[in-house]
């Protein structure tokens, strides 16, 4: 056992996230690089699958509780736990201990959890101090997305980051902390309002004439990136772990390759 | 939008058709910056704002907690200054008790704004039996011109523009000699002033709402910044109280904290223009003030929620800071939600008064952004208590099939993590070669709510656990 955990000592595990393990792997694989040059080395438990919003959010207790089970017990044993997304570190750090009020042994779980989970921003910069060592040069605009923001306080972070990145010019929208009209099923369940939420949200990234878009959460991201490409709008989106990593080399998201 | 056959049940046309409306965007996009800024502003300016905040709660938690001990304190109070309590479970009741009060027929009754009433749909109660009813407050004067309800707890006309109410005015003034169209906002007042003015020195009975009923002195606060309140219960000769239950603060001192906050909370001043504290009937030496006075304390469901999930919703003072942080409020304006309390406090408390069968949509409609916990004074943790609603519904059966259809699809594939991966990697190489080379897809078959409003951008192709596995 102790030996076991000495040897994980400095072993993180990435919580890829169901949609970059769907949509963007590069985000994932971005992720996996800046922690292995924090000097940590990286493991992806298979067993993964999402973190159970869907059914937290919807009102489907008794799903969300076995979903969150299972993400207890695929990561209970790693020292840390990562994600590139506010939104699921949010839901094992803030929800998964509420999820289980009513039962002591899950409750102290759920903590335990919570307390080694990190979205990836806040990992560079609290746990690893890491120093970036990308260049972008190009203009960027940052969207807080809601979750990291409200629940685990992600403003500063990617910012004092993205500071270190070569050629990168930060210019801050209008609204940057205004939802962007995602909120998971909300963006399918009433598509009219999420429109004019995420239409607006386009509007402020305009007005800063920043040639790219960046976030810490691919739902907000698809959903940006799907609306500029609906309104022919020329920003490109990206995720803040592609850029730290340097490797947003790539088409954007929802962008062709050339 | 049918204003009249409006519902909580049809809260998804509602919102269509709001999204439709022009002048409403135009009038929500400036009254959003407006609110929002100067609350920023008024809350850094006050350096205790939290240690306040946290007084706040402390105060109402614990009224709630001894609620029949205080409301039963006020009643004694205002008894012992010569006024009346009337307690009223219902709406209904509570409109019986007011009609009882003015008697007859065909008075003419001031009103200053008050939500309680519009629960309680006074005033076409009032106008059935004959009386008139004038509404002093300028926003809520507006819409009564209009015949429409109030689309926000404290801006009830917030969903005009400029140009709208001067076109009202224009159409309905000259019964008064006031034939001229004006369009500067000083003018349009000026004007609704002089119409109400008249109105304030003949009517029979004044109707206002209470921000606060202070326990200790048997008073009712109001706040305004028109004045309006103040001469709609000063000038006739009884002063009528409609408040909820959960309106009730133990002391004076306890008011003055909770003011601090909802001025600043609501339109970012420090103070309203106005705030006025109501005591008992006009005593035989005081220089003017109401022969009679009378408060009717309504119930409607709010004693259910006492010790319930949903409790933390009494602690509510109306701010609106909520409502105008909320970006679905923000994109269909009040009217949509279709009940008198919209925004994230009216989808929480309406589910709760008119049952949550009757309001399906209100919880569900908010993408849980959670700005309006962020903003609430009285630290309501409002995301949660829409989270609750949904839990109750699902329990309830009372989500749609395709919903619970799909949830239950999700959680067999969740559960299963090969399951899960095998068609994972299928759909992602599904979706990359319906979009290969296109970058994102403008329609996906059974994605339509997604591609009704946004392209769907493409997958990279394989899955990350694919890829991952791969280079192991």
């Amino acid at each position: 056992m102790t030996a076991a955990n000495d040897e994980a000592k400095s072993t993180v595990a990435l919580l890829v996230t169901c949609l970059v393990d769907l949509f963007r792997p590069n985000i994932g694989f971005a992720t996996v690089k800046l922690m292995q040059q924090a000097g940590f080395t990286v493991d992806v438990p298979t067993a993964q699958t999402c973190c159970g919003q869907p059914a937290y959010n919807s009102g489907d207790q008794a799903s969300a509780q076995a979903v969150a089970k299972q993400v207890i017990e695929t990561f209970a044993h790693y020292d840390y736990v990562v994600a590139p997304s506010g939104s699921c570190i949010g839901m094992v750090k803030v929800h998964y201990p509420e999820l289980f009020a009513g039962d002591a042994e899950w409750r102290g779980k759920a903590d335990d959890l919570a307390g080694k989970c990190y979205e990836l921003t806040t990992f560079l910069s609290s746990v690893c101090k890491l120093e970036v060592t990308a260049s972008f040069s190009r203009s960027v605009t940052y969207h807080d997305s809601c979750s990291g923001l409200r629940e685990l306080g992600i403003k500063s972070q990617p910012r004092a980051l993205l500071e270190q990145v070569k050629g990168l010019t930060l210019k801050e929208m209008e609204d940057s902390e205004v939802c962007c009209g995602f909120g998971g099923t909300f963006c399918v369940k009433y598509p009219g309002i999420s429109e004019r939420m995420v239409s607006d949200k386009v509007g402020n990234v305009k007005k800063t004439h920043a040639e790219v878009i960046l976030g810490g959460d691919l739902g907000c991201l698809l959903n940006i990136a799907g609306r500029n490409k609906r309104e022919g709008a020329s920003a490109e989106v990206f995720h803040v772990a592609e850029v730290l990593a340097g490797m947003a080399d790539i088409p954007g998201i929802g962008e062709k390759s050339t | 939008m049918n204003l009249e056959h409006r519902s909580a049940a049809r809260f998804k046309p509602q919102a269509a058709e709001a999204l439709q409306d022009d002048n409403l965007k135009r009038a929500l996009a400036k009254a959003k910056d407006g609110f929002v800024l100067k609350r920023l502003q008024a809350v850094s300016n006050l350096n205790e704002f939290e240690s306040i905040r946290t007084e706040a709660r402390r105060i109402k938690d614990h009224v709630l907690k001894h609620l029949d001990y205080y409301l039963e304190e006020f009643e004694r109070k205002v008894i012992a200054t010569g006024g009346h309590v009337h307690w009223a479970e219902t709406a209904e009741q509570a409109c019986n008790v007011v009609q009882d009060i003015i008697g007859g027929e065909g008075k003419q009754v001031l009103k200053g704004k008050s939500m309680v009433s519009e629960e309680m749909g006074l005033n076409a109660a009032l106008e059935q039996r004959g009386h008139t009813v004038v509404e002093t407050d300028l926003g809520e004067y507006i819409i009564q011109l209009a015949h429409e309800p109030p689309s926000h707890i404290i801006a009830p006309a917030v969903h005009k523009t400029r140009d709208q109410i001067s076109d009202l005015f224009h159409q309905e003034h000259p019964k008064y000699g006031l034939h001229k169209r004006l369009t500067e906002v000083p003018d349009l007042v000026s004007e609704a002033r002089q119409v109400l003015r008249d109105k304030f020195i003949n009517s029979d009975v004044g109707i206002t709402g209470a921000n606060f009923l202070i326990a200790e002195t048997g008073s009712t606060v109001i706040v305004t910044n028109e004045g309006n309140g103040d001469l709609s219960q000063i000038l006739p000769n009884v002063h009528i109280v409609t408040a909820s239950i959960e309106k009730v603060v133990p002391t004076l001192n306890d008011a003055s904290t909770l003011l601090r906050l909802l001025a600043r909370s609501a339109t970012g001043q420090e103070m309203s223009s106005y705030t006025t504290f109501s005591t008992g009937a006009k005593r035989t030496d005081d220089q003017d003030g109401p022969e009679e006075f009378h408060v009717i304390l309504l119930d409607n469901g709010r004693s259910k929620v006492l010790g319930s999930d949903f409790q933390d919703i009494l602690r509510c003072i109306k701010c609106g800071a909520c409502l105008n942080h909320c970006p679905v409020y923000g994109a269909i304006g009040g009217h949509a939600y279709g009940w008198v309390y919209p925004g994230p406090m009216g989808s929480v408390l309406t589910p709760l008064i008119i049952g949550l069968e009757n309001a399906l949509d209100l919880p569900q409609a908010c993408s849980l952004n959670g700005r309006c916990g962020q903003v609430c004074p009285m630290s309501i943790p409002l995301p949660d208590l829409l989270r609750r609603h949904r839990f109750k519904a699902f329990q309830q059966g009372l989500i749609d099939s395709r919903t619970k259809y799909g949830l239950t699809a999700w959680a067999l594939m969740v559960k299963r993590p090969r399951l899960y991966h095998a068609l994972t990697s299928v759909l992602t190489r599904v979706l990359a070669l319906m979009g290969k080379s296109k970058g994102s897809l403008r329609a996906v078959p059974f994605a339509s709510g997604w591609t009704s409003a946004r392209d769907l951008p493409v997958p990279q192709g394989q899955t990350f656990q694919q890829l991952w596995a791969k280079r192991k």
